[in-house]
């Protein structure tokens, strides 16, 4: 049994603001009866058309993302539309006091439902509902490509989930937004986003020193490998291992997951950056099959 | 609170006499049944006479009861055997639908260069018997299917699907944990090699089972160690446990028949009140032959998890084979290989009885399932629709 706290609770067994406006000045739509969620929202704004002053919704979902819909629109109400954009899904989860970790999607889905129901009030260009997924779309109104088939999921509302929650594996990224929940065909892609994400991120403050003596270079090699790279891969389940430094070329092999993995390419450009980074700015990582 | 317990497929009650025949071997006749002494040796007439309780409910002999930890302790040891027994045969024969004792094992051998089938299903949740015929081949070491489903309890002709497997000298393995206690089995009178129960899915405690194994049938030992249960499953006995799952088996029989007449009526009625007062509902395997105390029915536009919770809200504990009870996020995998819609697998619930089973509480259950269906549906963008285009 899932380990609610008494707000979720709350808004599950009494929702708030359950229905339909049907003057609404916006309305957004998310998930499908095939995705196992689905919430539409409905917005009134007030005379100035700035102002929220109502929001009803209707969801097909788990207690969670009864609670989270709920949940939303009671945060929403009085907010102007700027003010309810800056609400992320993990302001709608503290509302709730929290959720389990495999619930976070349902947050997920309540932030997704307000920014596609105040885009489209504001005629923000929406892409063409792609219909060759035969699941149907999760998220319909994010561009991009989509990654997971399944759940119709693209890249670009996958880097935004990874980055605002700073997620650093697919499985969460799997409990935040579904993608890679079905076939899992996808799990490889997504964890070549999570390493770009991670990558052209400044995780830490730290400078490449001005100039290094080859020994020194080769143990700071050694060091960026064993603290920032390696246990990004065993979060997935791969791992690397240091080959050779030859000047600025460092070969590495990869292991376990990452050994075959079609993305390899891509994680070993992101091992590359975080060298380059932190290390020398002309290293070159080659990927070597011993 | 309560609980109206209508979740017996997950677990069931341990009954009152079975925990008291157990009682004493805990404080008092606590010694090692393998032991020279008087005070061991008492504990193991008990366990020789939990044995033959267990082959009696079985036909089997006694010295073809093996007892092991679990279900799932049963199914892991069958499936190595065979393919120690035959490491020249490099194949393995389950289904889409088993349970994860069985399905993950067989999965993890593909990784080991072995070559598995699963069999598919029909809509109703039977076997196809064509594929599995044409499955079968002098490569196959084992093939292992289970009696009854745990979800939908669609019953598999074993005996038919044994004598395929034997044709072409594969052992036969069925997981008859559902099956086991609810419809009779005669192991006197059948092909089947070796056969997997659990204790606590007939009213004894949890951790102990069984493996039944065919007098002759060649065996590799899963655990290997003592001498215990000949050197079949070495461990220590657990006594109490034992002891308890004799006791168990012996009611079993006698509740045999009040299972297919008393408690399958109380699931018909339920489920015939639910089909009738619940429009856009189906039942999961209603057109096949089920056991007689199990019901998954799928409800459309809603989701299995908070059906459960607004049961839960009131008592009445059962089971959903949707996605967001488990922690995945598919609706169950029987019920995707049996091709139950996704508007409805997602909304799909389990209600298993036992002989505990009252009629007031199938009459509390028929009164409170409706409106809680209806008020999900209220909630739904899609059940709003649908509700519309019925006024």
């Amino acid at each position: 049994m899932w380990d609610y706290t008494p707000i979720v609770k709350d808004h599950f067994l009494n929702p708030r603001n359950v229905g339909d406006i049907p003057d609404a000045d916006a309305v957004g739509e998310v998930g499908s009866l095939a995705c196992g969620d689905a919430l539409k929202l409905y917005l009134k704004l007030d005379d100035n058309k700035d102002k929220i002053v109502d929001a009803k919704f209707q969801t097909f979902g788990c207690a969670s993302a009864i609670a989270s819909s709920s949940a939303l629109t009671e945060m929403v109400k009085g907010k102007t539309m700027d003010e309810a954009l800056a609400i992320s899904n993990q302001d709608i989860a503290d509302f709730l006091g929290g959720l389990p970790e495999e619930k976070m999607h349902c947050s997920v889905m309540g932030q997704e439902a307000l920014e596609v129901a105040i885009a489209k009030y504001r005629g923000e260009p929406i892409p063409e509902h792609d219909s060759e997924h035969d699941h149907g779309h999760a998220y319909p109104d994010y561009e991009g490509e989509i990654v997971c088939k399944c759940f119709g999921i693209t890249d670009t509302f996958l880097k935004k989930v990874i980055e605002t929650n700073r997620l650093t594996t697919a499985e969460q990224v799997t409990h935040f937004t579904k993608a890679g929940g079905a076939c899992g065909g996808c799990i490889p892609k997504i964890q070549e986003l999570i390493a770009q994400v991670l990558g052209s991120e400044e995780l830490q403050p730290r400078k490449r020193p001005e100039k290094l003596s080859n020994m020194k270079k080769m143990q700071l090699i050694q060091e960026v490998l064993e603290r920032d790279i390696r246990p990004l891969l065993w979060a997935d389940g791969g791992d690397l291992e240091l080959i050779d430094i030859d000047g600025p070329r460092v070969q590495v092999a990869f292991r376990k997951a990452c050994a075959g993995c079609a993305s390899s390419g891509n994680t070993a450009r992101m091992v590359e950056a975080k060298l380059r980074d932190l290390v020398a700015e002309d290293i070159v990582v080659e990927e070597v099959s011993a | 609170m309560k609980e109206i317990y209508l979740d017996n497929n997950a677990t069931t009650k341990v009954d009152e006499a079975v925990f008291e025949e157990m009682r004493p071997y805990f404080c008092e006749l606590y010694g090692n049944p393998s032991s020279m002494h008087f005070f061991g040796g008492q504990v193991q007439g008990k366990v020789t006479e939990a044995r033959q309780r267990v082959a009696a409910l079985l036909g089997a002999s006694p010295e073809e009861i093996i007892f092991t930890a679990c279900g799932t302790e049963s199914d892991n040891a069958a499936i190595r055997s065979a393919l120690e027994v035959f490491p020249d045969r490099r194949h393995v024969i389950t289904s889409r639908v088993e349970h994860p004792a069985v399905l993950t094992q067989c999965r993890n051998l593909t990784q080991k260069g072995y070559r598995v089938t699963e069999i598919g299903v029909d809509g109703a949740g039977r076997l196809d018997m064509d594929e599995l015929k044409a499955a079968v081949d002098t490569d196959t070491a084992m093939v292992s299917l289970m009696w009854a489903n745990n979800e939908t309890g669609v019953i598999f002709p074993v005996e038919e699907a044994a004598a395929i497997a034997k044709s072409k000298g594969a052992l036969f393995h069925s997981d008859a944990v559902q099956a086991i206690g609810k419809i009779p089995i005669n192991m006197a009178d059948s092909g089947i090699d070796m056969l997997s129960l659990s204790g606590h899915k007939l009213h004894a405690p949890k951790g102990i089972g069984v493996l039944y194994l065919r007098r002759g049938t060649p065996f590799r030992p899963f655990l290997v160690g003592g001498h215990q249960e000949k050197s079949r499953r070495a461990g220590t006995e657990n006594a109490a446990a034992i002891i308890a799952l004799g006791k168990a088996c012996q009611l079993a029989d006698q509740y045999m028949e009040a299972e297919n007449t008393t408690v399958m009526a109380m699931r018909d009625r339920l489920q015939d009140a639910l089909m009738a007062a619940i429009p856009n509902a189906r039942i999961n395997g209603g057109g096949a032959e089920r056991l007689p105390n199990t019901t998954s029915i799928a409800f459309e536009f809603v989701e299995g998890e908070a059906i459960l919770l607004l049961l839960s809200e009131l008592g009445i504990c059962a089971s959903s084979g949707s996605a967001c009870t488990s922690g995945s996020l598919e609706p169950s995998h029987v019920l995707r290989a049996m091709g139950v819609p996704f508007t409805c697998a997602h909304g799909s619930i389990r209600f298993s009885l036992s002989r505990y089973t009252t009629d007031a509480e199938i009459d509390t259950v028929i009164r409170e399932m409706p409106p809680i269906i209806a008020r999900l549906r209220q909630m739904s963008p899609f059940g709003r629709e649908f509700l519309k285009g019925q006024a």
